[in-house]
């Protein structure tokens, strides 16, 4: 591991999608996430990588399917307004079984909505986004660290599933500054060879990327391979992380900042006794239903906290299936809950 | 066999570059004209074993079946912007797009026009044929004034639809474009200087000089409800004086 740094969660996402060999970055400036757009124009070029930046969302994801076709790492990012852009590139990536990797630093919607933090995607981000049966990967990191962490898994994951993964992140991480140690940089000569690429058809049959048939049976085909990819995600790459759950009567259900403050909860509650633990989805997408069932199995109650309308909440109630009672609080418009503020909804349901 | 015919040289072949597929292009549609002699600057270039073709969405959007190269195929209008993302990441390999004109200057418009602007060094093939022929013969933004399409049943009203938009010429303004050409394929001078600016555009890619854009004025006899020597009359005596032929700029 290398040297400690100070550095914004937005910057450190685009230094760890550089150290995961990430050859080229395409994306359109928003807020809040410009500064991961604004650190990859600074070292790109140097590295002999590229940098564009397009002339919108649908461009930019646009290039990346052009990219992610001849077998490079690529990445795009944004935030809310502009990941709906890019939901149309989003869905031929999946048709096309292309690996790419998109960041969404979710802020407050819908329409132009505001730059605050917020969790209002969820639903976008975790049920495909785009036309068409399909799925992405989604990582929900809760920490400027763990921001980096995730994004040189989700090239790992796209790669290895040939799937557009999303790394779900939000305005308060992608604008908060931690201390880091930055992965080791990935030797892009190591990673395993793409022989499916579009890299000109010398001595073999021509390579071709699509997400078309006009034959149903053949269409159908397509699909079903795509599904059967998504039942071996599921059964794989589901993470998760459990805490102060062993002898808890209630546990927070939250991913991402949410799921941070939480843990201050969590040592607030314990503190006047109530037994209070988390259970934090890490892959939003497979959401981890069967950890959290058997969770829900040893307590009485599993509070949801978003800040969104209650999304992630779904999820929650069809892994509980009322084994459990399942409340909900949530912040809305780009408003942060307060330790305190989850607190006081912790003590309403403590028996 | 008799001698004379054993002596014969074979002067005329399908290139090389094209697989055997069979085209899916209607009666008397230039299509596969167009097909056919970027396949050839395929072979006299030899730059199939290293080519990416994009396929659009349209008429076209076969195009990947008839290239014996390795293909892409992108969403409705993106093309140019996916050869843009292909191109930079392997510029060792030549890009081309193959796009209709409701791909390439309607729905596509900010893709093409922010390519070329960035001098992207692709070849894209821009294939004008003033209507919507996949999906039933609708308004294309290069449909003339007066046409009539299905969504234009009583012809196109500029007040209504405006005009048909000469979408090379918005591109040979800008700085940044190496070879920007309208051609035809109505006789066979046409199809001959249409056969020599698609070679001159890829051969511009290969010597690295930058975006080159080859617009091909062609037919739709099924659409335009005309016999395909009417159509090719049409493009010749009634397009040619809305879009007119020859090169826009030549910065080789």
């Amino acid at each position: 591991m290398g040297e400690r740094l100070l550095l914004r969660g937005n910057e450190v996402i685009a230094e760890a999608a550089i150290r995961a060999g990430c050859q080229c970055y395409f994306a359109y400036p928003i807020t809040p996430q410009a500064e991961l757009l604004e650190h990859m124009a600074r070292h790109m070029p140097r590295l002999g990588r590229t940098f564009i930046q397009a002339e919108s969302e649908i461009a930019a994801i646009s290039m990346v399917y052009g990219a992610a076709s001849t077998g490079v790492r690529t990445l795009t990012s944004s935030s809310s307004p502009g990941i709906s852009l890019k939901q149309e590139g989003i869905s031929y990536l999946a048709g096309s079984n292309l690996p790419a990797v998109i960041v969404n630093v979710v802020r407050g919607g819908p329409g132009l909505g505001n730059i605050a933090p917020s969790q209002c995607d969820y639903f976008q981000a975790t049920r495909g986004g785009g036309h068409g049966d399909y799925r992405t990967i989604v990582l929900g990191p809760s920490t400027v660290p763990e921001a980096g962490e995730l994004t040189m898994l989700a090239f790992d994951l796209a790669d290895k599933y040939r799937t557009p993964v999303v790394l779900l992140a939000d305005g308060m991480l992608g604008q908060m500054m931690e201390p880091v140690e930055l992965p080791e940089p990935v030797d892009v000569d190591d990673l395993p060879a793409k022989d499916w690429a579009t890299t000109g058809a010398a001595g073999r049959p021509p390579n071709i990327v699509l997400s078309f048939d006009l034959d149903p049976e053949k269409l159908k085909q397509m699909n079903l391979a795509l599904q059967a990819k998504y039942r071996e995600i599921e059964a794989n790459e589901v993470r998760y992380e459990e805490s102060d759950a062993e002898d808890a009567d209630i546990v927070i259900a939250a991913y991402g900042t949410i799921a941070r403050i939480a843990k201050s909860v969590v040592r607030m509650a314990r503190a006047e006794g109530i037994r209070l633990g988390l259970f934090r989805p890490i892959t939003l997408w497979p959401f981890p239903y069967e950890p959290l069932r058997t969770l829900a199995d040893r307590v009485d109650t599993v509070l949801s906290v978003e800040m969104s309308a209650g999304q992630m909440w779904e999820d929650v109630r069809l892994a509980v299936a009322e084994r459990a009672a399942t409340p909900f609080y949530g912040e809305l418009g780009g408003v942060v809950p307060t330790p305190r503020g989850i607190l006081n909804e912790v003590r309403k349901h403590a028996s | 066999m008799p001698a004379d015919i054993a002596n014969m040289v074979k002067v005329f072949e399908r290139p090389k570059s094209l697989t055997d597929a069979r085209f899916t292009y209607c009666p008397g549609c230039h299509h596969g004209i167009i097909t056919r002699i970027i396949g050839q600057a395929l072979d006299e270039l030899d730059i199939a074993e290293r080519t990416i073709g994009i396929a659009p969405v349209g008429c076209s959007v076969f195009a990947y079946l008839w290239y014996k190269c390795d293909a892409l195929q992108a969403a409705h209008g993106r093309a140019s912007a996916v050869a843009t993302g292909a191109k930079r990441a392997r510029p060792d390999l030549i890009v081309f797009s193959y796009q209709g004109d409701g791909d390439f200057a309607s729905i596509g418009t900010a893709e093409s026009i922010h390519a070329a602007n960035r001098g992207e060094n692709i070849t894209v093939i821009f294939v004008n044929n003033q209507i919507y022929g996949m999906t039933g013969g609708e308004l294309a933004p290069t449909t003339l004034v007066g046409q009539k399409t299905t969504t234009t049943p009583d012809g196109r009203d500029p007040k209504l639809f405006g005009y048909p938009i000469r979408f090379s010429e918005m591109i040979a303004q800008l700085d940044a474009p190496a070879y920007v050409t309208r051609q035809a394929l109505y006789d066979t001078k046409r199809i001959h200087d249409a056969t020599a600016a698609i070679k001159k555009a890829f051969q511009y890619q290969v010597e690295g000089k930058g975006y080159s854009l080859v617009e091909m004025l062609s037919t739709c006899p099924t659409n335009w409800r005309m016999s395909p020597v009417q159509a090719n009359e049409h493009v010749a005596n009634v397009v040619t004086e809305v879009f007119p032929l020859g090169d826009l700029i030549d910065r080789g």
